[in-house]
């Protein structure tokens, strides 16, 4: 086996631009390991075509195994005993009952209470009981008795930023970020990379400035598959299934906790049912679990049931954002000044700053964020993190500035955005839309008014470097490709099958893909949209590893050297005279030892500062973009908004598989239409408990909220790896409720400064215009 | 299965549960045979609350599972019969995330008691190919890409197919009111309504070219 790493470098001549728009040459330095650059999407046979899933069948038939499935000999199951109050001590913890039950074999308490015996939040995990049937778990757990002493509590936003609002936290003198009461922050920051400039005094002389405050709600992941897991305890070392989207950060917690090597703990994900960057981490479930399984002397099965799912898993946390742009007469903006604050309940992650940081090219840009602490359930990472908030009142504050200066919104994004995949999204977009027969805001009339609007979006490009995979061909010709890397849902598993059958000349479907499970090389998590632009290079550079010394094998069969020698359709051909060839199972019977195996690590971005040492994740150099427009009908006479078209434009590098990315497109954009219309974690202030933790109270889209959505996918190559792919997770949502809004306001001359838009405000904004 | 399952209501369960619930033990109570309980017990028979015999057919095959009244057919399929195909997602009826047929016609087997569903005929996501030959719509949800994460996608194919069964020529919007009450997190209803749609057109050609 080899490591396919390097620190020579070789010259190489890359492929940059926009396909069908204009595409360039650059020069840059390559690892000297590296494959030669991939052509682009129009010469080659499998990379970027619209290959149907390979494990679609498995998936469609149930055959599928998610974590919820498993079931091993002498498995137990489990339920947790969490939290009835907001905030409470736990004066004692009584668990005999429970021990005694029928069928129960072990009961565990999360340690952490022995040093801080308060819960912050109804529904906080607090122990666990395992039984031999969940009946029986379930059953024992109501058993378990605790001693509550409950305390002052406060839910709402407002209330908590108050200076005599029940304190979340006692006061923390090691946190380098300032905190009064319940509020951390502000943190203040400019744009990433450039000067902040006076946003303040810039504003002053702007002789044009919008100031708008908007408001957004906290949002659920609401994963159909609840968090869970299998632990199954063996003496020194575990085997954990888990439903995750970081199969090697769920380890290393794990063997943190336990105090076990990482080495001795395997995690395995061959199936996992929704992530949305809320199974990041490990979560007292895997904590519980393990210990329980570790007591019992037997495997235990821990899946959270949906109430528990709802409330204690993750959120997007809310905001409240006081926006000022300011411009000139002529549409230049001279000015960003962002001040927001919001709640992820016990948890922080709630600014909103990325979009008025980084997407308009603007001299002065100053943002402070705070965290607000309430007693709700902590927030997690969820799809673009603060981003479709923050583009909610960006994209609408740009708009309103367009209106008052007279100009096209699409042309004063022209004017201050010079990011080249945007501008021709916009082109593009607007053309599929139909934006030149927009008519002026509030022009429509009649009970159903129509309008269209467009909104875009910023994410980054983060490049994980603990990415690696190994590509085997054995004896037999069998090809298979390993890497702990996870498939979250959106089909790296097939896009890894792709890669390495472009390189091998080979049908995708006959590429055995193993992955998720912590014992094959380390796979990056999947969050941040960094999954395929940090998994596929390994994959590539790995399997030319393969194709390398499978071609040295063969030229002394086809009697030719192996530079002149190409892989296609299943063969080794002579380039020059494709009459002679073998087949490359005939090549692979020769194959010296039982198989060829190649491994590689994902190299850094070509021509990128490299990271610091000991830094194994970072940020590219690239940004992604992305343009949304979206036809709204709103009811005027019931306040409901529909959604009945929108147009997606979007870019993600090289598209590897545009079959799969515009599944990933289209589900962006109906989970964006579903928070900007339906979803809000709706808390009892007085109770301080959540009053919809279900999926029939807390509304999400479903197949009639769905519009017709059309979706333009741009070819651009960056030439920054061997296989130059990158993400489109987070953009495809970002833009979505902004443009809703947009169009909302191009329909009915309001502005929706809240979400959910919900009937009810809609009537209520309709009536500031009548009156 | 006898016919005397057939006659089981919720409510002669609920009773007996409760004149039994004293002696209660939650798994490892004796076991009551179907005919043991009908044979003690006079008027409809009772079950319960310990574990009791059904025979379930299931995919063209009889099962017998040994659970608990209160069992549900969601339970039964996965615990008993390891057939996990079949999703629980939020176990009360709001998503159809557990859809399976009974009796040709698509339910939520989370909401329905596994003793309700002993001597129908239940088909599961297992039981929906014919052999290595998949169902149109297993084709088509392929081929369109209408899955992500795919854990709604055994209850959406469920429902879909059970379109197409009892309405051969959908449109949109038969699709869109067909699968209202299947959820999906990653959304992927439009490639849903591709797929049911592209299926029941090439079901139609091919039906046309067979006959």
């Amino acid at each position: 086996m080899t490591e396919e790493t390097s620190r020579k470098t070789r010259p190489e001549t890359l492929t940059v631009g926009i396909a069908g728009s204009r595409l360039t040459t650059t020069q840059r330095e390559v690892p000297a390991n590296d494959p030669p650059p991939l052509p682009p999407n129009s010469d080659l046979h499998v990379v970027g075509k619209r290959v149907p899933r390979i494990d679609g069948a498995r998936i469609v038939t149930g055959a599928a195994r998610y974590t919820a499935d498993i079931r091993l000999p002498g498995m137990l199951y489990a339920r947790m005993i969490t939290s009835p109050h907001p905030h409470a001590r736990i004066a004692s913890i009584d668990t005999a009952a429970a021990a005694a039950c029928p069928g129960v074999r072990a009961v565990h308490v999360l340690d952490r209470y022995e040093k801080d015996p308060i819960v912050r939040y109804a529904g906080q995990p607090v122990a666990a009981v395992a039984a031999v049937s969940q009946a029986a778990a379930d059953e024992a757990a109501r058993l378990v008795r605790i001693a509550w002493e409950p305390l002052p509590f406060v839910v709402d936003v407002e209330s908590a930023r108050a200076a005599d609002a029940p304190l979340v936290y006692p006061p923390n003198p090691d946190d380098k970020v300032p905190r009064k009461g319940n509020v951390r922050g502000p943190v203040k920051r400019g744009p990433r990379g450039k000067p902040a400039g006076d946003a303040l005094d810039a504003l002053a002389n702007s002789p044009v400035v919008v100031d708008h405050t908007y408001r957004t709600q906290v949002q659920t992941h609401a994963t159909l598959e609840t968090h869970g897991v299998v632990a199954d305890w063996q003496p020194g070392s575990a085997i954990v299934y888990a439903s995750t989207q970081a199969t090697v950060a769920f380890r290393d917690e794990l063997a943190e906790v336990f105090g076990i090597p990482k080495a001795r703990i395997r995690i395995i994900t061959e199936y996992m049912g929704g992530g949305f960057g809320s199974k990041l981490g490990m979560g007292p479930y895997g904590v519980l679990a393990l210990h329980l399984s570790k007591k019992a002397g037997r495997p235990v099965r821990l899946m959270l049931d949906r109430r528990e799912e709802q409330r204690c898993t993750g959120n997007r946390p809310s905001s409240v954002q006081h926006l000022r742009l300011g411009a000139t007469r002529d549409g230049k903006l001279t000015a960003i000044h962002l001040s927001s604050y919001g709640t992820g309940g016990v948890g922080g992650g709630a600014g909103s700053a990325g979009p008025a940081q980084n997407m308009y090219d603007c001299p002065n840009v100053e943002t402070e964020e705070a965290d607000v602490f309430t007693h709700a359930g902590p927030s997690a990472a969820m799809r673009a993190p603060g981003h479709p908030q923050g583009c909610f009142a960006l994209e609408q504050s740009i708009d309103a500035v367009a209106e008052k200066l007279g100009i096209d919104p699409l042309r004063l994004r022209d004017l201050n955005d010079s990011n080249a995949a945007r501008r021709e999204e916009r082109r593009i977009g607007a053309e599929m839309i139909g934006w030149s027969a927009r008519h002026k805001p509030g022009a429509d009339k009649g009970t159903i008014r129509r309008g269209i609007g467009a909104a875009q979006s910023i994410w980054y490009r983060f490049v994980r470097l603990d990415s690696a995979c190994e590509v085997r061909l054995d004896r037999e010709g069998s090809v298979e490709i390993v890497s702990a890397v996870q498939d979250i849902g959106t089909g790296i598993r097939t896009v890894l099958a792709q890669v390495v059958a472009e390189e091998l000349g080979i049908d995708p479907r006959g590429v055995i893909v193993r992955i998720g499970d912590t014992s094959f090389p380390a796979g990056p998590s999947s969050g941040g949209s960094l999954t395929t632009g940090s998994i596929t290079p390994p994959a590539r550079n790995a399997a030319h590893g393969v194709r390398t010394q499978l071609l040295e094998v063969a030229a002394p069969l086809l009697k030719a050297d192996p530079a002149h020698l190409d892989l296609r359709e299943g063969r080794v051909v002579v380039k020059s005279d494709p009459s002679r060839s073998i087949s490359l199972r005939e090549a692979a019977a020769k194959i010296g030892p039982d198989q060829i195996a190649v491994r590689a690590r994902r190299s850094e971005d070509y021509g990128t500062p490299p990271l610091p040492p000991g830094q194994t994740s970072g940020m590219g150099l690239e940004i992604y973009g992305g343009v949304q427009f979206a036809q709204v009908a709103v009811d005027t006479g019931t306040g409901a908004i529909k959604v009945e078209r929108v147009v997606a434009v979007h870019d993600c590098a090289r598209p590897m598989n545009p079959l799969t990315i515009e599944s990933q497109i289209k589900g962006g954009i109906i989970q964006g239409i579903s928070y900007a219309l339906f979803e809000d974690r709706t808390l009892d202030a007085n109770a301080g408990l959540m009053v919809n933790p279900n999926l029939e109270m807390y509304k999400i889209a479903g197949s009639r909220e769905t519009p017709v959505i059309d979706v333009h996918l741009l070819e651009e190559y960056i030439g920054r790896t061997s296989t130059d792919a990158g993400g489109i997770g987070e953009p495809a949502t970002i833009p979505t409720a902004a443009a809703v809004a947009n169009a909302v306001h191009n329909a009915l001359g309001v502005r929706m400064l809240e979400l959910p838009m919900t009937p009810d405000r809609v009537l209520s904004a309709l009536r500031t215009v009548r009156s | 299965m006898s016919d005397s399952t057939k006659g089981v209501s919720r409510r002669g369960f609920l009773k007996g549960a409760g004149s039994a619930a004293a002696a209660t033990a939650l798994l490892d109570s004796a076991v009551l045979t179907v005919r043991e309980a009908t044979a003690q017990i006079t008027g409809p028979p009772v079950y319960g609350p310990g574990r009791t015999e059904l025979a379930l057919h299931v995919n063209g095959s009889e099962r017998t599972v040994l659970v608990e009244p209160r069992t549900t057919l969601a339970a039964a399929l996965r615990d008993e019969l390891d057939l996990t195909g079949t999703k629980v997602v939020c176990d009360r009826g709001a998503c159809s995330g557990c859809t399976v047929w009974i009796d040709g016609l698509p339910v939520a087997s989370c909401m329905t008691l596994a003793i309700d569903a002993a001597g129908r005929k239940i088909t599961t996501i297992e039981g929906l190919a014919t052999g290595d030959k998949l169902h149109p719509v297993q084709e088509a949800f392929i081929e369109k890409d209408a899955m992500q994460c795919g854990f709604c996608t055994p209850g959406m194919v469920m429902t879909a197919a059970a379109l197409l069964e009892r309405n051969p020529d959908p449109t949109l919007d038969d699709v869109k009111e067909a699968v209202s009450g299947n959820l999906c997190r990653c959304a992927v209803y439009p490639q849903v309504f591709e797929a049911t749609l592209a299926a029941a057109k090439k079901r139609k050609a091919s039906q046309i070219a067979g006959s």
